[in-house]
């Protein structure tokens, strides 16, 4: 495959098609787990490893899965990645597995990487379903990083809890809780669409 | 520590302190795409509201008396998903066949509901926050009602704001963002009342 066409897909799923900002998925995760970075960052790689990996599998498997019931496989392919994520939070990382909580397991019912399966993967020969994932995933890990930088360094004036403003700081308390994580993911979402080609009507 | 709550007071909790939408952010994506109108948002809660409850309750079962003895915790993510796929087609079947009136109301909202993850979510609680078998189906219950309130208020919302000048770049899913923070801003009022991580 030419490289130029790896880039290609690299950046219309990172940019031009980003599953948070542009299409609108996988919201849930995106709101939950933002308020701190370390959490987001361990999120979004758990992410980014999962869509790449269950595209590679779906695509590999693209040949022999039967239409009727390919979405019971791409769910059944999705949840098996994601228990490898969850073992291995949890074996090395518990302090984070214990904050992330049900939403490692609620990975599985995240529509980017279903949308990305069943968008792309099935369709498509296993290396550039690949690069599709990691692309995707990594679009989705961008914009949690931007809102769960904003949402850290306002609500407790830290960065991966490296304290970063003044210790007289006043934090924003309410951008560490629910109502800060939907008005943060909104304003972005009305930035980029101000920035880029207008998104097709949800 | 939850198993002091009794069952009435995490429904009442699963409903207003921590509803699961504006607090957990479960249940986002079918909550963007279908709060347009009351009547669909009134069908899709009182269908996510009955899974919901009847999943809790199955999932609960397999998961204290099927995989626990068998030790098999760690698959858990694939069974509870197989269970609450299982479940809906079922009941689509069961409803096509003995009520044709509510396959109409319901019907075309069961598919999505297999993917919500709002019903994955409150399983996940319930294991991780230990609830009992009763506690479970409250939290179900619970969960679900409060989902309907939030999504049937958001489309009234909606639905106002069809005429309203937004700016161009701020329709659809922005907007809705900042609506559903407003609303999770008042439904804070709430809290305080029910102490639950």
């Amino acid at each position: 495959m030419a490289k130029a066409k790896a880039a290609q897909i690299f950046i219309k799923g990172f940019w031009e098609e980003n599953p948070v900002s542009r299409q609108i998925l996988g919201i849930c995760s995106a709101l939950a787990v933002t308020n701190l970075m370390t959490n987001t960052l361990i999120m979004g790689v758990s992410l980014i490893f999962v869509t790449a990996m269950s595209n590679v599998t779906v695509s590999a498997l693209r040949n022999v899965t039967p239409a009727r019931i390919r979405m019971m496989v791409q769910v059944l392919i999705i949840a098996c990645y994601v228990i490898v994520v969850d073992i291995v939070l949890k074996a090395y990382l518990p302090d984070i597995s214990r904050a992330l909580g049900p939403y490692v397991g609620l990975i599985i019912t995240n529509c980017i990487i279903m949308g990305r399966c069943e968008g792309f993967a099935r369709g498509n020969p296993v290396w550039p379903s690949l690069v599709d994932g990691i692309a995707c995933g990594a679009g989705y890990a961008a914009v949690l990083l931007l809102v769960a930088f904003i949402r850290e360094l306002l609500g407790f004036g830290s960065l991966f809890g490296v304290p970063v403003l003044p210790a007289d700081w006043t934090r924003w308390t309410i951008m560490v809780m629910a109502p800060g994580a939907f008005f943060v993911l909104g304003a972005i979402i009305w930035l980029v669409s101000n920035l880029g080609p207008k998104p097709k009507k949800a | 520590m939850e198993g002091t709550l009794g069952a009435p007071t995490i429904l009442f909790a699963a409903i207003f302190t921590n509803n699961i939408l504006l607090t957990n952010f479960l249940g986002m994506c079918s909550f963007l795409a279908i709060s347009r109108e009351i009547k669909s948002s009134i069908g899709l809660g009182m269908a996510v509201t009955f899974v919901m409850t009847c999943t809790a309750a199955l999932n609960y079962l397999v998961h204290y008396y099927l995989l626990v003895p068998l030790d098999l915790v760690h698959f858990r993510y694939i069974v509870f998903i197989v269970v609450i796929a299982a479940f809906v087609q079922l009941v689509e079947m069961l409803i096509e066949r003995f009520s044709p009136l509510l396959y109409v109301v319901l019907g075309v909202f069961l598919p999505l509901i297999t993917v919500n993850c709002a019903i994955l979510g409150v399983v996940l609680f319930m294991i991780i926050r230990n609830y009992s078998f009763l506690q479970s189906v409250a939290y179900g219950l619970g969960g679900g009602l409060g989902w309907t309130l939030a999504i049937v208020a958001l489309s009234g919302i909606r639905q106002r704001l069809a005429q309203a000048p937004i700016p161009q770049p701020l329709q659809g899913a922005g907007m809705t963002l900042i609506i559903a923070g407003l609303m999770a801003l008042s439904f804070m009022g709430f809290s305080g009342m029910i102490q639950m991580q």
